[in-house]
């Protein structure tokens, strides 16, 4: 969105990644093209926080490569967390922050913050203290937060996993807005009903390794791996 | 006892006569402490911030000493300057000592540490919780400081309060460095303890009352900075 060469496809090969003597990821290797709404999916301690952080760059892996298209990957993209992160400013204020820190001119940051709270709900709220909004309005600030820095590849991780049914409802609308605007999706969830709903495609992640990949559609049909079929069934994996 | 209530009297008089010898001696105070508090700031607030966030050789040893000159000695410091600015000393050329510039000097070092000392742990507590925020953000150094450090400013506010409190209420560096010279570099401390020693109980008092009056502005500016800054949900 913000050039015209784009960023991706991301290519990741052998990656692994330890903490402490701990293996917690294991040569991962796949290719993440534009368009198509991935889902790592997989229980808790699977490593699916662990790959996105990887692959946005918060994390070096121990081993294996990260590779983007085209080079000053970092500003191109933007993260969620399942906390997000509220810094002690107004709604607003939060936005405008995140635009001064990627260089966007001061005489255009407002407008822009002001057209990402509009599109996820909270121009009322647009001058309060950010840390009094409610774990649903906090969540669609900082989606659009990314979204006022225009990202070409969202990462998001568990956005949902401390949100009611009906803030989780407006979340996975905000992240359909950005997948209809062209942004590329790579969600971490465990959550099977919304891995359903939003996935294109899966990222089964299972023990710090992916263990399949495929179309979301057959995933859920008919999975491939012996891993896939019993977190499908709901049967417990450690 | 009777002579405690006589001096309380004396002290209230000369409080409300606004004596301009008193008045000089409490303005030198306040134009000390708060040249030195400001420069201290200035000092402290990146130094401590870069500590919080640096990660370099010899980090370890600088938290340490920081933590540890949060509680030197005025005296001490006072002893180190007056050789620094004294004749012989390698700044004596500068003329400095038994000046007002040599007693904000002083304070200044005594009160960096404990800004940025300070600053350090609440910068480092910011940080666990705006790192990756800011990190994904691809902020540098310095967009990642000012963040930090302006988010920071209600806590930051009740360290430079307490550093004022350090400057303002010390004795032993002023009295190396400024000399208590009367009219050029007497401050409250100084003049409340030459008044002792004189037996002018009632200035000594007067003198401690209007210190106590600003201990007690400033504690009660803090209460009011935090207290607003929880109402509006930007300290927790």
């Amino acid at each position: 969105m913000s050039g015209p060469a784009s960023i991706l496809p991301l290519q990741v090969s052998h990656l692994a990644f330890e903490a402490n003597g701990v293996r917690l990821l294991d040569d991962v290797s796949f290719t993440l093209q534009a368009g198509r709404r991935a889902v790592l999916l997989g229980p808790n301690g699977a490593g699916k926080s662990l790959l996105l952080r990887l692959c946005h760059g918060l994390l070096r892996p121990t081993s294996g490569e990260i590779r983007w298209a085209i080079e000053g990957r970092a500003r191109r993209q933007a993260m969620v967390f399942q906390r997000p992160v509220m810094l002690r400013r107004s709604v607003i204020g939060n936005i405008t922050h995140a635009l001064a820190v990627r260089g966007v001119p001061r005489g255009e940051r407002t407008a822009r913050a002001e057209a990402a709270l509009a599109l996820a709900g909270l121009s009322p709220l647009a001058r309060r203290p950010a840390r009094v909004l409610s774990g649903g309005e906090q969540q669609r600030l900082a989606l659009a937060r990314a979204w006022a820095t225009e990202p070409e590849i969202l990462f998001l991780d568990e956005p949902c996993a401390s949100l009611d049914p009906a803030a989780t409802r407006s979340v996975e609308a905000l992240i359909e807005g950005f997948h209809a605007a062209g942004t590329k999706i790579v969600m971490a969830t465990h959550d099977l009903a919304q891995a359903r709903r939003i996935a294109d495609e899966i990222l089964f992640v299972h023990k710090g390794r992916l263990i399949e990949r495929g179309d979301a559609d057959s995933f859920f049909d008919a999975p491939q791996s012996e891993e896939g079929r019993a977190f499908v069934a709901g049967e417990l994996l450690w | 006892m009777d002579s405690f209530a006589t001096a309380f009297a004396e002290a209230g008089a000369l409080l409300v006569s606004f004596d301009p010898d008193f008045l000089s001696i409490v303005g030198l105070s306040l134009r000390v402490s708060l040249t030195a508090v400001a420069l201290a700031c200035l000092i402290g607030f990146p130094l401590g911030a870069l500590v919080a966030l640096a990660r370099f050789p010899g980090r370890g040893v600088i938290v340490l000493l920081l933590n540890t000159f949060m509680g030197l000695p005025p005296v001490v410091v006072g002893l180190i300057v007056f050789l620094l600015l004294s004749r012989a000393g390698p700044l004596g050329v500068l003329g400095l000592l038994f000046t007002p510039t040599a007693m904000i000097i002083a304070q200044t070092i005594l009160v960096t540490p404990i800004v940025a000392a300070l600053t350090r742990q609440i910068v480092a507590d910011l940080w666990v919780e705006y790192g990756e925020h800011l990190r994904s953000l691809d902020a540098g150094p310095v967009a990642t400081m000012t963040t930090l450090i302006t988010d920071a400013r209600y806590s930051l506010a009740t360290v430079v309060l307490a550093g004022f409190g350090r400057a303002i209420a010390e004795v032993g560096a002023v009295m190396i460095v400024g000399g208590n010279i009367d009219h050029a570099t007497r401050v409250m401390t100084t003049a409340i303890a030459l008044e002792t020693s004189k037996g002018n109980l009632s200035t000594a008092l007067g003198l401690g009352i209007v210190l106590l009056l600003l201990a007690l502005a400033v504690n009660a500016a803090v209460q009011i900075i935090n207290a607003s800054a929880s109402r509006r949900a930007v300290l927790a």
